[in-house]
């Protein structure tokens, strides 16, 4: 029978530890147990034997660490053949007549996926990949992934499980003592990543006993329509009469699973320090249980590597800013690959409130999926709201979905069926909500009725796929109101006769409808609080507009969203009012320790002060004056003060970023570039090392002494780097490296540039470095740090000129 | 944690509450003598972010220490470094232990690189700070504990350290399971993740030390070390 089956009506047993009883048999630390398999099968036969007669319906392959990162393929190969026979061999000898599967175990690869650590997230797709396709070969009836204490990772198991077989997968993860996996997943955040890509069974397993596992598995209870499992280990270890046992015994551990089971928990076993006599108990004590019906929770959410965010109750705001449509500056960074402009924006607008971002980088010049890919995977590492994907190129879409660290919103889905046929399957396999705008190939219908239909064909198109209704959200469109005076209506309607008629969530992106009119934040937050009223979900928005802002924390209040109006009262403490609260003449004055106020802010790094005075300034001064007379001598005034260690590094970053704001207003005023502007810098972490606070710290500087800084980041190939010195014809290069193990690197890159590009000039930094070693790898210059960086380039730029 | 827990092979795994922090050592790792009002107010916003999103995590194990020739045996791994050596004389056994502030800070540091280096500067130094505070509360813990066995321990000796490949890194995370036990990898360049973790080797042994009041900082050769005190 096939245990999909089974499960619809009975408890499945699984087996427990398996490690703990291996040391017992005579395993050494730091020994690999996967060999055991091939070395001792009748130690690892016995053990599945004694767990099947306990009363275990599965019981997990020793394969824990079996992967190609830990053994060669051939080993694997044999390890993986040889633990499902081990199990096999048990199965046919166990005395139980209880249905019997048996499960590939697949574990964590111990190693941290990138950005937290450097392992890829394909590579680890691949490894899983060979270990699934081996569990295959071999005749495994299920695969279960478990013990992951990573959410990416867990994807990237999920993810090679479904890609390489038809079997069912199982995928548990360790919590720790938070309630949440190591890299921040809350169990919500889990069951929605889990079941939107189609796991057959999810859960918690290891850390704790049963009991303070309880508040994870009921998280999961509450929010999973798959089947729970549970595998906790038999409580902590302790030390009695010079061996290993754990605090919690067989009747315990089984009576607080009992409990569980009577919950809901409907796969049940045991992890490290149980053992066939936990299994036993456990059996004993819940054979006879029916489970417990599993009801649709028909709960519509995203998440992020953190949290979920649900619809339904509270509306839901999405950031609309990361979208280049109408804005230059986007427009600019985006052709430079300037990632930093689109985490800014990212952060500035979480910070204004927001819960999703909306991430579209579409742009005809540049390449949209690489792009796309890269901005998701950047926002995901230093942002924790869930990413609604936004694009019109499916490649793109698949490319960001499959990298993205939970269950992403997608945007966009339509009635058309070309849409459909792109957009569903990669819904199905992915998972996410996916954002539906109600229109077809006849183009966005007058009526709400027909949208509403057009609605409808959407649900029934993708229900084809088993994609739940619960995971659409309808956008009916906002129309301009100027340019049909009915269109505002009509919207409205149609987002209450989807919410009635469907029973579905709607959002809007709000501002279409103000097209052409003055004043649009009016219109736009207006037009809101009418959509919020007709039950509007979420809504695409602007979240710097105060207005809507207003609308925002207004309806919370009215609605009963908001205990005591606290949010409100918040909000309102912080509004802007017409007066600015920083003026240049409310600032008190310090004793005539600088030459001008500008230069006090500058050196003690207050940045809102520096730009507050340099817009003063701009009233009576040129924008290239203020640089030569207050600016530049300020940073030198901190630089040669870092010089005599004087002034701190700390300091010396807060006076640079100062007079970063400095020349941001100092930017706003010049219409074209300056014509003194010096030359191209690049700046690189050398290939293998990480490390980027140092060239950062440098790149900061050189921009605030004018140089045109192309930072090509960490981890950079000496190709790469010669390439873009070649292109851009760059006559500075700067290498940094941390690490003694990458200096090698930095002197191959070095070796390359020499050869391919004599004529430029080279200047290395960094904690491993000293002038002998910069020397002896060719280096044209050793900067013990960034201010002498600054000097050399200084001098390299005269010498240009 | 049971007393006993020290007489086993096999890697126990602890949970702390957050150790009292040290602005002083923050200020001195990230290159700053003093407390500046400008200082002390960004010191004052980044200590906020960090508190309360920290997790204070360590797995460690007791082996016996042998010595024959060069060659120390530490059961999980074999060393010839002369300076680990020296570090363990008349040691009968080790502690070695891994531990780690978890992932958070490092998120920081990463979202504060593009928004305020000065800020990415002193969240690695608190991030420095963190980790160096549980090494000190986790060590004193066994010294205080062993000090009622009346045997003594060593400064920590971590790979990486004088003549003690880094290479070992790799030994020390098989047996004590870093990923398993407290969500700590080693990556390609033998480096931690979350970044702000440390692993070592305390020496235990049933004499004091000679001299063991002295400044550490005096025996080490590194004089031009900026953080030499």
């Amino acid at each position: 029978m096939n245990i999909k089956e089974y499960l619809k009506n009975n408890l499945i047993f699984l087996d427990g530890g398996m490690g703990t009883l291996l040391q017992k048999e005579g395993l050494l630390p730091g020994e690999l147990p996967e060999r055991w398999n091939i070395t001792h099968p009748d130690v690892i036969t016995k053990i599945h034997t004694d767990y099947f007669d306990a009363g275990s319906n599965v019981v997990n392959t020793n394969t824990f660490g079996a992967n190609i990162l830990k053994f060669s393929y051939q080993e694997l190969e044999e390890i993986v053949k040889e633990a499902i026979n081990n199990a096999k061999t048990a199965k046919a000898n166990s005395k139980s007549d209880a249905p019997k599967w048996i499960a590939l175990d697949i574990g964590p690869t111990g190693r941290m996926l990138a950005p937290l650590g450097d392992f890829d997230f394909e590579d680890a797709v691949s490894t899983f990949a060979e270990t699934v396709k081996l569990g295959v070969k071999y005749g495994a009836d299920l695969i279960f992934i478990e013990t992951m204490s990573d959410s990416y990772e867990t994807k990237a198991a999920l993810l090679a499980a479904k890609e390489n077989s038809d079997l069912p997968v199982f995928v548990s993860n360790a919590y720790s003592e938070d309630g949440k996996l190591m890299t921040g997943a809350s169990p919500a955040a889990m069951v929605a990543l889990l079941e939107g890509m189609g796991a057959d069974a999810i859960g918690a397993n290891c850390s704790f006993g049963p009991d303070k596992l309880a508040g994870v598995i009921e998280e999961y209870l509450e929010n999973a329509s798959v089947p729970v499992l549970l595998k906790p280990n038999a409580g902590l270890p302790k030390v009695e009469n010079g061996t290993t046992v754990y605090d919690v015994t067989p009747e315990d551990f089984a009576l607080s699973l009992k409990g569980l089971v009577e919950k809901g928990v409907r796969i049940a076993g045991g992890c490290c320090g149980t053992t066939p006599e936990y299994i036993g108990a456990l059996f004993d004590k819940t054979k006879t249980f029916l489970p417990k019906e599993i009801s649709p929770k028909n709960k519509t959410c995203v998440s992020s590597y953190s949290h979920v965010v649900g619809f339904g109750n509270e509306p839901v705001l999405i950031g609309e800013r990361i979208n280049p449509t109408g804005k230059k500056r986007f427009k600019e960074a985006l052709r430079a690959g300037d990632i930093d402009y689109i985490l800014k924006e990212g952060i500035n607008q979480q910070e204004k409130g927001v819960h999703i971002l909306d991430v579209n980088v579409g742009l005809p010049e540049i390449d949209e999926s690489q792009m796309l890919k890269t901005a998701v995977c950047e926002l995901q590492a230093i942002i924790d709201l869930p990413l609604q994907i936004d694009t019109s190129d499916f490649a793109a879409m698949e490319k960001a979905l499959r990298r993205y660290n939970g269950k992403a919103m997608i945007n966009s889905v339509n009635g058309k069926q070309e849409s459909m046929d792109a957009v569903f399957p990669l819904a199905k396999k992915y998972g996410g909500v996916v954002v539906a705008l109600t229109l077809d190939e006849r183009g966005i219908p007058e009526k709400a009725e027909e949208r509403l239909e057009i609605a409808q064909k959407i649900i029934n198109e993708a229900s084809k796929y088993g994609i739940d209704k619960k995971d659409i959200i309808f956008d009916p469109l906002a129309l301009t109101i100027s340019a049909d005076k009915t269109a505002g209506k009509e919207t409205l309607k149609a987002v209450r006769l989807i919410k009635e008629r469907l029973g579905c969530h709607t959002s809007l992106g709000v501002s279409n409808v103000s097209f052409g009119l003055p004043e649009r934040d009016i219109i736009n937050s207006n037009f809101f609080a009418l959509a919020l009223g007709a039950g509007l979900s979420c809504a695409i928005m602007n979240p710097y507009s105060v207005a809507m802002m207003k609308t925002y924390f207004a309806y919370l209040a009215i609605m009963g969203y908001d205990d005591n109006c606290k949010s409100y009262v918040e909000f309102t403490e912080n509004l802007p009012t017409d007066t600015p609260a920083l003026k240049a003449e409310t600032i008190k004055k310090e004793p005539d320790e600088y030459k001008s106020e500008l230069q006090r802010a500058i050196v003690k790094g207050l940045k809102e002060q520096a730009q507050l005075f340099t817009k003063e300034l701009l009233k009576t001064e040129e924008p290239l004056k203020i640089v030569q007379t207050e600016i530049i001598p300020a940073l030198d005034t901190v630089g040669v003060g870092f010089e005599k260690k004087t002034v701190y590094l700390p300091q010396l970053l807060m006076s640079a970023e100062a007079a970063k704001y400095a020349f941001e207003a100092i930017k706003e005023s010049m219409p074209e570039k300056s014509s003194d502007e010096k030359c191209k810098v690049i700046l690189a972490t050398v290939k293998g090392d990480i490390h980027d606070i140092g060239k950062n710290i440098v790149k900061l500087l050189l921009e605030n002494y004018g140089f045109d800084v192309l930072d090509l980041g960490r981890d950079v190939d000496p190709a790469l780097i010669l390439e873009e010195t070649v292109k851009n014809n760059v006559p500075i290069v700067g290498l940094s490296a941390l690490m003694t193990t990458t200096v090698p690197s930095m002197e191959e890159t070095i070796k390359l540039l020499k050869e391919q590009a004599p004529c430029v000039k080279i200047v290395v930094g960094g904690a491993v470095l000293t002038k002998e070693y910069a020397d002896k790898i060719g280096a044209d210059f050793y900067a013990k740090d960034a201010m002498e960086t600054v000097r050399f380039a200084e001098k390299i730029n005269n010498e240009l000129k | 944690m049971e007393k006993e827990c020290f007489k086993v092979v096999s890697s126990y795994v602890k949970f702390y509450p957050e150790p009292p922090i040290n602005r002083k050592e923050i200020l001195r790792y990230a290159g700053a003598k003093e407390e500046t009002k400008e200082l002390k107010s960004i010191l004052e916003d980044c200590l906020s972010k960090v508190c309360g999103k920290l997790s204070y995590r360590v797995c460690f194990s007791e082996v016996p220490v042998k010595k024959s020739g060069e060659m120390l045996d530490l059961t999980f791994l074999k060393t010839e470094s002369k300076d680990l050596g020296k570090n363990l004389i008349r040691c009968q056994s080790v502690v070695v232990f891994a531990a780690t502030v978890g992932v958070e800070i490092d998120r920081l540091i990463e979202r504060y690189k593009r928004l305020s280096p000065a800020k990415a500067l002193i969240f690695q130094a608190i991030g420095a700070e963190r980790i160096e505070s549980l090494c000190d509360v986790f060590s004193e813990e066994i010294k205080a504990r062993l000090k009622e066995e009346e045997k003594y321990t060593r400064p920590r000796f971590s790979p990486g350290y004088g003549d003690f490949p880094l290479e070992k890194q790799k030994d020390i995370f098989a047996y004590l399971e870093c990923a398993k036990k407290i969500g700590v990898s080693l990556n390609s360049s033998l480096l931690m993740s979350p970044s702000k973790s440390v692993t070592a080797i305390i020496g235990i042994s049933d004499c004091k030390m000679e001299n063991e009041n002295s400044e550490p900082c005096k025996t080490c050769k590194k004089v031009d070390c900026t953080f030499r005190r």
